[in-house]
């Protein structure tokens, strides 16, 4: 049978090339991996071997032919046995799909349009009202006693950072985990965050559940490539089969009085990747039921704490199996005139200033959003069409922010519920100065909060 | 690897102390691999495989030798390079060749592509698409199989490309730190996409990668899949023992260009030319087989003609397959 020798594309965009030189006769023997003539394309000469054996029969096209389009039959190939003279041009033989190959790059069928079909993941479950007991704790406390239960539950659970097991973490949030679990389980890791954090993701690979600490996420950025490209595409990419459940916690946004390097909020830079989901609790009831479900989820979860708020103490429900569900909001106050959103340290901020409006006549509903990826719609649409006036808050900078990501879809979804346009509260567009009365005026206060919400309410 | 046959693990490289069977073995493999990527390289030309497509032409010996040095359980991680590994790993040359073309019967239903393929059955982790990335999830591997003290070990191959990469010796230093059973394959074929090692390394002897972490390496002719075997084996051996990782360098050299779309400029015909006819670890092989009477001129074109109807079949296939449905669009993003 003979076979088609096609003109190949040699790159991605190369649709007809030169036919420069013919490197066989006709009657040559040819071997797979014979150089059989050189193409020019665009953009340099390229060698085209053969990848069957047997006979050129004929050679179709004139070497130094200009434009010969990809696919075309350049020669015909008798394979061994059979009589290479005999052979007509574009012989019988099923020339390999040709046919198939012109539509191939045809994109698939457009996909359904509506965003609605895009996943949103699970996490759907209502938060159990919890009216059992409770026990005050600050929320290092809290982050701690989650992890403690987990690993307790779990074997395939373990902690691993710089500094979380002799030293008791930097900030002091693994305090007591590696007395209790020991150092196969509660592991210093050298100063080395994208290593670390990959071998973690291949741990995660295998099955186990690795809970990484960065001491702030403002290093994770040597890490974001195995975070990203690693941990939050690698379920897409094996068509389901590897799943990643890893969670990677630290300090996040402003401490005090540290500068630029380390003073950054990352809530938007990861809510923006499909494949993870990203919490940011305030309270620290939040922060052990959202860690809880972090570390059983099978999803990679950023949990971005903020060293300002380890100190702050709650009441959390005093049970090993209350968890609080990712990426439902909550509404942390009430109110008829404005809804206010905030995360993390920008809540406490948030409710400070609802009291000053309550002062003056405003009624305003805060909504701790909780998880930012995946972003409660629901929960701050119904809010808005109730107040018809939004204020985002965001301690990071405005571009490209969570405000201005809710600021859209408001937009797309309850834009004849507004009396105002959105407003956004953020950070100053510059980096984070260190002297003291600079960084007050780079990072948004309650102050800023009043004002935003006043303005919307025309007062 | 299950189908592998019995292993005579000879503590040497002399190809006398390797069974007929094996050695038969080794040229089935080595050849399936050179025609799958003769046949991937032509679909490429047809426009049925898009995007980045990087050919193992000329490092069949590389995985092949190292592959049947690993047992059941054990666990691969490599590069975008990765089509020889996934044959050499059992997986099956339709499913492979199906996510080339992008169809719904590929190894990751088409959404992963030439460098993005798994097959948690057959212990292969991919196929990643970042260079060096692949190290540290290897050791991460590794790690989990110390955890779990399955006792296996996994294999990290990199190309010469990697080896400048920082996160490979932050990979390294908690490899060694913490004695994880990871074996380091550096695949040396001397051209990083096109800058030759010598350009891209003030030191080639890339072995010697590890020393600084206490890693051991050995430098390997990766062209003489007996070398390969007997230089794996051994470090398996050693790794196995829970001394830590090991480094083998393999010298061996890719015929094609980085990807489907290099003309090969910056290195000469006459090398590449002299490579194929010397070195060939295909053609070594065979002659060894005629010469020691393992089998003979009509039985290895028989093999031949098996491997040629394995890779039609596969290509039928990865041509047959449907694309993946709109609807796959959305799903494993979130498990």
């Amino acid at each position: 049978m003979s076979i088609d020798i096609l003109m190949p594309a040699l790159s991605p965009t190369m649709t007809e090339g030169t036919l420069a030189k013919w490197l066989v006769n006709e009657g040559d023997s040819v071997n797979s991996g014979d150089v059989i003539a050189e193409i020019e394309t665009d953009k340099a000469t390229m060698e085209v071997e053969a990848v069957d054996e047997g006979v050129v029969a004929k050679l179709l096209v004139a070497e130094g032919t200009e434009n010969v389009a990809v696919n075309s039959v350049i020669a015909v190939l008798a394979e061994e046995g059979e009589d290479a003279s005999s052979v007509s041009a574009g012989g019988s033989a099923p020339t390999p799909a040709v046919a198939q190959a012109a539509a191939a790059p045809a994109p698939a069928a457009a996909a359904p349009a509506a965003p609605a079909a895009a996943p949103v993941s699970a996490a759907s479950q209502a938060e159990a009202e919890w009216d059992g007991p409770t026990k005050t704790l600050s929320v290092r406390e809290a982050l701690r006693d989650a992890m403690a239960e987990e690993m307790r539950a779990n074997e395939q659970v373990f902690l691993m950072g710089e500094e979380v097991a002799e030293y008791n973490g930097a900030y002091k949030v693994s305090q007591g985990l590696l007395d209790e679990f020991g150092s196969k389980r509660v592991i210093d890791t050298p100063i080395t965050e994208q290593g670390f954090t990959g071998i973690a993701v291949g741990a995660a690979f295998m099955g186990l559940r690795p809970i990484v600490e960065f001491m702030t996420f403002n290093f994770a950025m040597q890490a974001i490539d195995q975070i990203i490209n690693s941990a939050a595409k690698t379920l897409y990419m094996s068509g389901g089969q590897i799943k990643s459940p890893i969670v990677f916690r630290g300090a996040n946004g402003a401490a005090s009085r540290v500068a630029a390097q380390h003073s950054q909020c990352y809530g938007a830079w990861y809510s923006h990747v499909p494949g993870l989901h990203v919490v940011s609790p305030y309270s620290a009831a939040d922060a052990k039921g959202l860690l809880k479900s972090a570390i059983r989820s099978e999803t990679p979860v950023v949990f971005l704490e903020n060293e300002l708020l380890y100190g702050d103490t709650g009441e959390v429900p005093d049970s090993d199996d209350w968890t609080v569900p990712i990426g439902k909001a909550k509404i942390v106050r009430s109110g008829s005139d404005v809804t206010i959103t905030a995360f993390s340290i920008m809540v406490k901020k948030a409710l400070a200033a609802a009291d000053a409006l309550a002062e003056q006549g405003i009624s305003a509903e805060v909504i701790d959003l909780r998880s930012l990826r995946p972003l409660d719609t629901k929960t701050i649409l119904a809010s808005v069409r109730k107040t018809n006036r939004i204020v985002t808050c965001e301690e990071g900078w405005g571009q490209s922010g969570i405000g201005a990501e809710i600021s859209a879809r408001i937009m797309e979804q309850a834009f004849d519920y507004l009396d105002a346009p959105v407003t956004r509260v953020y950070g100053e567009d510059v980096p984070m100065p260190y002297a003291a009365n600079l960084e007050q005026l780079a990072l948004p206060q309650a102050e800023h909060i009043v004002e935003a919400a006043k303005a919307v309410c025309y007062k | 690897m299950a189908t592998r046959p019995k292993k005579t693990s000879p503590k040497t490289a002399d190809p006398k102390n390797f069974s007929a069977e094996q050695t038969l073995e080794y040229y089935r493999e080595m050849m399936l691999i050179r025609r799958f990527e003769e046949k991937a390289g032509q679909l490429y030309g047809m426009g049925l495989i898009g995007g980045f497509c990087h050919l193992y032409i000329g490092q069949e010996a590389v995985v092949t030798g190292v592959q049947s040095a690993m047992v059941e359980g054990d666990s691969v991680i490599t590069s975008y390079r990765d089509h020889g590994h996934m044959l050499a790993c059992g997986m099956d040359a339709k499913g492979v060749m199906a996510e080339l073309t992008g169809r719904e019967g590929g190894y990751s239903k088409g959404k992963g592509g030439s460098m993005h393929m798994f097959s948690v059955e057959r212990g292969f982790f991919g196929g990643h698409g970042i260079v060096g990335a692949q190290v540290p999830l290897g050791t991460g591997i590794a790690f989990a199989h110390k955890y779990n003290e399955t006792g296996k070990i996994s294999a990290t191959y990199l190309g010469d490309g990697a080896v400048n990469q920082g996160q490979v010796y932050e990979a390294f230093n908690m490899a060694a730190l913490w004695k994880l059973p990871a074996l380091i394959i550096i695949e040396n074929n001397q051209y990083g996409m096109g800058t030759a090692v010598g350009r891209a390394s003030a030191s080639t002897e890339l072995f010697k990668r590890g020393q600084a972490y206490g890693i051991p390496g050995e430098q390997v002719d990766g062209m003489d899949v007996f070398k390969v075997f007997a230089a794996a084996q051994n470090a398996v051996d050693y790794i196995r023992s829970g001394k830590g990782p090991m480094i083998l360098e393999m010298k061996t050299y890719r015929y094609r260009g980085h990807s489907m779309s290099d003309p090969a400029k910056y290195r000469s015909k006459e090398e590449v030319q002299k490579m194929r006819s010397e070195q060939d670890p295909i053609e070594r092989l065979k002659e060894f087989i005629l010469s020691a009477g393992h089998s003979d001129e009509a039985a290895l074109k028989a093999i031949d003609k098996e491997i040629k109807a394995i890779v039609t079949e596969a290509a039928d296939f990865a041509q047959t397959s449907p694309e993946p449905q709109p609807s796959e669009l959305y799903t494993d993003v979130y498990v």
